[in-house]
């Protein structure tokens, strides 16, 4: 496959996981709004926080009003993580490999960006922003679904589910780390209603209320974290998630897992083996938030070595590594 | 003769062929014998069907993303490529006529371009002067004494067919650098089979989807005899390119990869990919790329687009190039004025498909024929294509008659003239009703082991009443074409 596309189909899926993670922040927070007693102020900064933005927001913005954050962050084209934004980069990426991926999901990409593109126009973020919210996760399922069934689970797929787990690493690990720096330093309010709510919009963001009630029941902040980064089956979960990455990752090189033979193997596999064994109330004890802003960081650095592996040109005058027919020789 | 139509009730009563040839009616306004089927079905739609029809193709092209760019158009760059259901029919003996003319044409064409870069025999003979060839824009002096993989140089053309008043058909121009638009023609196939299935079966249309396995065939052919499965590419400058999806079509439809420059590199004397497991070697180039921009080392040192090196791998053999670099010399506009003498000097025949007549600004008696007459005749840059630097005497104003005039005067080499055509009309719906548009047929024609002409080809269309030009860039949309099988072909 050519390093371009490979590429190009990773960004494509990053993008469409990033659209979807900013619909379930902004939304969630929404939903969490009308929960709030009268008179409690509007938390919107916390939202320019998860998507990491700080800076820029306030260059252009100032105030985190409502409507300031949710233009911010649904149409700004000039914030690069903005839904709008992210859909053009996915479909710009997926023109360029259209002939790679299936018609279908090609279609649906650009339905996607349409979809956006004209609610955009319309107006209908603010006036009808449930159903938007809704529209832009359900299409992004749709993305992810019709990738799975019309794409072959070959190189080019693997470099797709790559890019999407590592992206829903990180955001579900951003939300997390907001959110408990935001709600736990009031510890007087653990238990109270309000802390709840608070908490279960958390976990809805993810869309895991109901698979965490299912394994812990009630709500407290230090089972939500260990779902949300530690679970072995939530699908969101940050160890899922590298769990499934790796996966794809040794499907592409076709080294076991347990090995390496490149530095995106080793580094990924380290941080797996991290979460494998570590459990909540050490990672609490020692800085919950310490401990997350070192996993984004190091999925970073994975994320760096997948392009020092795959993607980055070769110098011209090395002698080339040949590949013809089968008989293939590994890079590194 | 305007009668109004009943609302969603499309019906052909009230349309006028207002003396142009019609591709669907006689003058009488019988529809043509290819053609009853269709108009009967179209006839016999329910009220509002049409129209619903229209929409449907539409909705189906947008979805697909079957869009081209346009250039100096910041808004949109994108743009859905107008399309009409109505399809434009070409029977059976008509085509016969074409396609042994294309042959024809293409076959001189090439040894003519083979000759050019080789012994100059025409120019020896006194056919075509020495001065016209050398200051052809698209003369490629590295190409000289090259000898391309099977003596081949067009291996991919797309002749532009008009029809006049009266039915006979021209060839306009012979497009044999890269020419783009056989996307459209499959696309544009699959929608019209789902809007007209019944006529479509009944009136035994020839196939056109063979096309992309009869260009691998042909690309496939043109490899090294060393190498025993080949590598195709195709080469495309990239995403923001006006043909991209066609490009990105073309490389799916055929299953090889599309590679931009930056995907390719030259070492130890071979083009190589670059792929996530390490180089892998590419026998093939089916380049949608400019001859300029190729090679920065050999043509353009400022393009970015291609492959330094690509150029002598080339001329030693070790990569194949389609078409071949300088094939656009026989795309000049001048050099199209010889074509009937340069099929006469290589082939002993007379032209089965006639030029327009064309004149020749750079001949004194000419220009000034052309300069007193510039109210009526059609002005073309002798190296432009897609419709760009072109004056329609009759449509333009006196200003920019005056600054073609002055433009002629100073580089009569780069401009010839031709009579202002009143092209053939086909009907196209138009809100509620059907209105003739004038419309040309782009075919395309293969040569690899053998010359081929897929039956069907690219009805462009001058969507604005009236006009004459049907480029995409300039406001053109396009139909399908139906080729109908005659006795001898089974379908």
């Amino acid at each position: 496959m050519l390093s371009r596309v490979a590429d190009s189909i990773y960004w494509l899926n990053r993008y469409i996981e990033r659209a979807e993670n900013v619909a379930r922040f902004i939304d969630v927070n929404l939903q969490l709004m009308l929960d709030l007693p009268a008179g409690t102020t509007e938390q919107w900064a916390p939202l320019v926080d998860t998507t990491g933005d700080r800076v820029l927001f306030q260059e252009r913005y100032g105030v985190t009003t409502r409507e300031n954050v949710v233009a911010f962050l649904t149409f700004d084209l000039d914030n690069p993580n903005s839904i709008y934004a992210c859909l053009r980069a996915a479909r710009e990426n997926a023109r360029s490999v259209r002939e790679i991926i299936s018609s279908e999901m090609w279609e649906q990409v650009n339905t996607f960006y349409l979809m956006v593109r004209d609610a955009v126009a319309q107006g209908r973020v603010l006036a009808e922003s449930h159903t938007f919210f809704t529209e832009v996760k359900m299409a992004s399922h749709l993305f992810v679904g019709i990738t799975e069934v019309t794409m072959s689970h070959s190189e080019g797929w693997h470099f797709g589910r790559l890019g999407h787990l590592l992206e829903r690493a990180d955001k579900t690990s951003r939300i997390l780390d907001v959110k408990y720096y935001l709600l736990l330093p009031h510890v007087a309010d653990v238990g109270t209603p309000v802390d709840d709510i608070q908490w279960s919009a958390v976990l809805k963001s993810a869309s895991a209320l109901e698979m965490y009630r299912k394994r812990f029941g009630r709500i407290r902040p230090d089972q939500v974290a260990d779902f949300l980064m530690l679970d072995r089956e939530f699908p969101r979960a940050m160890h899922y998630c590298l769990v499934q990455a790796e996966e794809s990752l040794h499907a592409i090189s076709g080294s076991p897992i347990g090995t390496f033979q490149n530095l995106a193997e080793q580094r990924l596999g380290r941080l797996r083996s991290e979460l494998d064994y570590a459990q909540i109330d050490e990672i609490i004890a020692s800085g919950l938030h310490e401990f997350l802003d070192a996993f984004q960081a190091k999925l970073n650095n994975v994320g760096t070595a997948i392009f020092e592996t795959f993607v980055t040109v070769r110098p011209v005058t090395d002698v080339p590594t040949l590949v013809q027919g089968s008989q293939m020789m590994r890079t590194r | 003769m305007l009668l109004r139509v009943r609302s969603g009730l499309m019906q052909f009563t009230a349309y006028d062929t207002d003396g142009f040839f019609d591709e669907m009616f006689e003058t009488d306004g019988r529809p043509r014998a290819g053609s009853a089927l269709l108009v009967q079905r179209i006839h016999g739609l329910p009220q509002g069907e049409l129209l619903q029809r229209q929409r449907a193709a539409e909705q189906a092209l947008l979805h697909m993303g079957i869009t081209f760019n346009v250039y100096g158009d910041e808004a949109g760059t994108e743009r859905i490529f107008p399309f009409d259901v109505i399809p434009r029919i070409v029977e059976a003996a008509d085509w016969a006529l074409i396609e042994r003319g294309l042959k024809q044409r293409i076959q001189a064409l090439n040894l003519f371009i083979d000759d050019v870069y080789q012994a100059q025999h025409i120019i020896n003979d006194g056919i075509v002067p020495a001065f016209l060839i050398n200051s052809a824009k698209c003369f490629l002096r590295p190409c000289v004494g090259l000898r391309p993989p099977r003596g081949i140089w067009c291996h991919i053309t797309g002749t532009d067919l008009v029809r006049d008043r009266n039915g006979q058909i021209y060839v306009l121009e012979d497009n044999l650098r890269c020419p783009s638009g056989v996307s459209y023609v499959l696309e544009n196939r699959q929608v019209l089979k789902r809007t007209f299935p019944q006529v479509f079966e009944a009136s035994r249309v020839r196939p056109v989807d063979d096309y992309p396995s009869r260009l691998l065939e042909m690309l496939q052919y043109l490899a090294p005899d060393s190498v025993t499965s080949p590598t195709v590419v195709v080469l495309t400058p990239g995403l923001y390119n006006s043909a991209y999806f066609e490009h990105a079509f073309l490389a799916q439809q055929m299953g090889v990869e599309l590679v931009e420059g930056r995907d390719l590199v030259v070492a130890d004397g071979f083009v190589f990919m670059r792929t996530t497991k390490g180089l892998q070697r590419v026998d093939v180039i089916y380049r949608r790329l400019d001859d300029d921009f190729l090679d920065p080392l050999t043509f353009r040192s400022d393009s970015l687009l291609g492959v330094p090196g690509l150029f002598e791998v080339y001329q030693a053999g070790h990569v194949a190039l389609a078409n071949a670099p300088g094939t656009g010399v026989a795309d000049d506009k001048v050099i199209y004025a010889y074509v009937p003498k340069i099929i006469r000097y290589y082939l002993g025949e007379d032209s089965i498909l006639p030029n327009v007549p064309t004149y020749i600004c750079w001949d004194d008696t000419e220009r000034r024929h052309i300069l007193a007459n510039l109210d009526k005749l059609v002005v073309k840059a002798a190296n432009e294509s897609g419709g760009y630097g072109m004056l329609i005497g009759p449509h333009a104003s006196a200003a920019e008659r005056a600054m073609f005039a002055e433009r002629i005067q100073a580089a009569p080499r780069n401009y010839i003239a031709q009579p202002t055509l009143a092209l053939s009309r086909a009907p196209v719906i138009v809100e509620e009703h059907f209105e003739g548009r004038h419309v040309d047929l782009r075919p395309y024609i293969l040569y690899g082991q053998e010359i081929y002409v897929l039956p069907g080809g690219l009805t462009r269309v001058a969507l604005r009443k009236g006009s004459l030009v049907v480029n995409s860039s300039q406001g053109g949309g396009s139909k399908d074409t139906w080729v109908l099988a005659g006795e001898s072909h089974a379908c």
